[in-house]
């Protein structure tokens, strides 16, 4: 499966190597889609996991004891859709298609486990309907 | 040949039996069946548009306090309104800011007063004899105003543009956030379903035509600013650039926050997204054979909105852009619409269902709209930049 989630880690957590640990003692493919991580100061990573359910499982249960919050994206992610007009400002912004047109109701399908959190859809959409906390 | 009269339309629809279909519901039937026999069998087609709007606003009056005041500024929740008409009247208009709130215009305004939320006035005057009172500070809403109507200079435009981007960097438009390097590609159009595209020659809206606004009824008061008739046509009649557009005008107290919408375009302003619907009657062939026009024989030039004077970077067709994907110089670019075709599906169809019901009767223009216009620039005086 692939699994995408936002790795909060203190400031002392910072010069340890968290994905390389993932990768060698769990065996599992990491990507890395965002970072924000400056010495001295809590960082902030999101990765894209692709490994079978029991070694995801095993890894986020290392970095939880690692006292890293693991949060999964799409709690951080949302889109007030009762609010859409279906416009599609935003689609043509997104990289990852993660927002696309359905042609046949006109109406604008978002799969967030698509999305990669480049915020591109938050600027672009003029109801101002997304929310992302990833940097803040 | 003429195949029906308005009258005749109008009659039809006070006994119930008139034969409406949506404009997207007509062409189906125009390929299964011939524009003959849509010309024959039926009696009016529905459009529909639901696109940001600029050039749109509202007159208000606001009824006189006592003493009374010939209100020279004017304010409705911080944003500017214009006041340079008699003593409590006043044009919001929609791209106008809020001097105090960077995501906030006369397009929120006018939303707030249909969605029925209060809003604050103020208003300040010179004073006169006639009018004293210098200052007026106060709360209205929709109810408690006298008039209010929609008056928009120009909506409905007959094709627009698309727009991309070939700089290295990410610009800020009407048209949208335009990434580097040519990599989106934003359209603005309902296409087939949109008014002025399906009664090119505007044989059938004029002056005093009724149609749908805002979510309820309202009329074309005049031919839109920036009406241009000349320009190159297609083999389909399309023109292939902005052309004709509409001054509408409505009763904004009929009016709802479905149909019509403040915008946000980042780093460009504020807009108002506006639902028009125009019913055309399908008087003889002709018309019947404009109204099923599709996607593919409505054509536009893409633009470098990066590069000065905005150059084509070529001629592509509405069933390419709304596919999602085009093709520039070799690469394919996704595309995204600023304009909303759901809601443009809706207003036909609701617009469908009133005339069905006999709710909504077609009135013939009072008078066409012109013809033989271009655009005029603006020259700056000799030595300004």
């Amino acid at each position: 499966m692939k699994a995408k989630f936002i790795l909060n880690f203190k400031p002392d957590m910072v010069d340890k190597p968290l994905t390389y640990l993932l990768i060698k003692e769990y065996d599992i493919k990491i990507n890395i889609l965002r970072g924000i991580i400056t010495p001295g100061k809590e960082g902030r990573l999101l990765i894209e996991m692709i490994a079978d359910d029991d070694a995801i499982e095993k890894g986020l249960e290392f970095l939880r004891n690692e006292n890293v919050e693991v949060i999964p994206l799409q709690k951080k992610i949302s889109l007030r859709e009762d609010e859409c007009v279906h416009c599609g400002a935003c689609i043509s912004v997104c990289p990852s298609g993660a927002l696309e047109m359905n042609r046949e109701n006109w109406m604008l399908v978002f799969t967030p486990e698509q999305c990669v959190a480049c915020g591109l859809c938050k600027s672009a959409c003029p109801l101002r309907l997304f929310k992302l906390d990833f940097a803040e | 040949m003429t195949n029906r009269t308005y009258s005749e339309i109008n009659q039809r629809i006070e006994k119930g039996d008139v034969v409406v279909l949506t404009a997207e519901e007509v062409k189906v039937l125009a390929e299964k069946d011939g524009v003959e026999t849509v010309a024959k069998e039926v009696d009016v087609v529905t459009t529909g548009t639901f696109g940001p709007m600029c050039s749109s606003g509202a007159f208000l009056n606001f009824g006189h306090p006592s003493p009374p005041i010939k209100m020279g500024k004017v304010w409705l929740n911080n944003v500017p309104a214009y006041a340079g008409v008699a003593a409590v009247d006043a044009y919001i208009g929609a791209t106008e800011h809020s001097e105090i709130e960077d995501e906030y215009g006369g397009a929120h305004v006018i939303e707030d007063l249909v969605s029925g939320k209060k809003v604050d006035l103020k208003a300040r005057a010179r004073g006169t004899d006639c009018y004293p009172r210098r200052q007026v500070d106060a709360t209205i809403d929709i109810d408690s105003i006298n008039e209010a109507f929609l008056f928009n200079p120009r909506n409905a435009y007959q094709n627009y543009a698309a727009a991309t981007n070939s700089t290295a960097k990410t610009i800020f438009t009407y048209m949208g956030m335009l990434l580097p390097n040519l990599s989106n590609v934003n359209y603005s159009t309902s296409g087939e379903l949109s008014p002025l595209l399906c009664d090119p020659k505007m044989r059938t809206i004029g002056l005093g035509t009724k149609i749908f606004l805002g979510g309820t009824q309202g009329f074309v008061a005049w031919n839109g600013t920036q009406f241009h008739t000349t320009r190159p046509t297609n083999d389909h009649d399309i023109p292939m650039a902005p052309a004709a557009t509409l001054a509408l005008i409505g009763d904004l107290k009929q009016m709802c926050p479905e149909y019509l919408k403040a915008a946000v375009y980042e780093r460009y302003g504020i807009s108002l997204f506006v639902g028009v619907g125009v019913p055309i009657p399908i008087l003889d062939e002709e018309i019947a054979k404009a109204v099923c026009i599709r996607d593919s024989q409505i054509e536009t030039h893409l633009q470098d909105y990066g590069a000065e004077g905005r150059p084509s970077l070529g001629v592509y067709n509405y069933e390419q852009l709304k596919s999602g994907r085009i093709e520039v110089d070799g690469k394919e670019i996704t595309t995204g619409s600023m304009s909303s075709m759901y809601k443009a599906r809706e207003i036909s169809n609701k617009l469908k269902d009133w005339v069905a019901k006999g709710m909504f009767k077609l009135t013939e223009p009072v008078q066409g709209l012109p013809s033989n216009t271009s655009l005029q620039g603006l020259k700056p005086k000799e030595g300004t930049q």
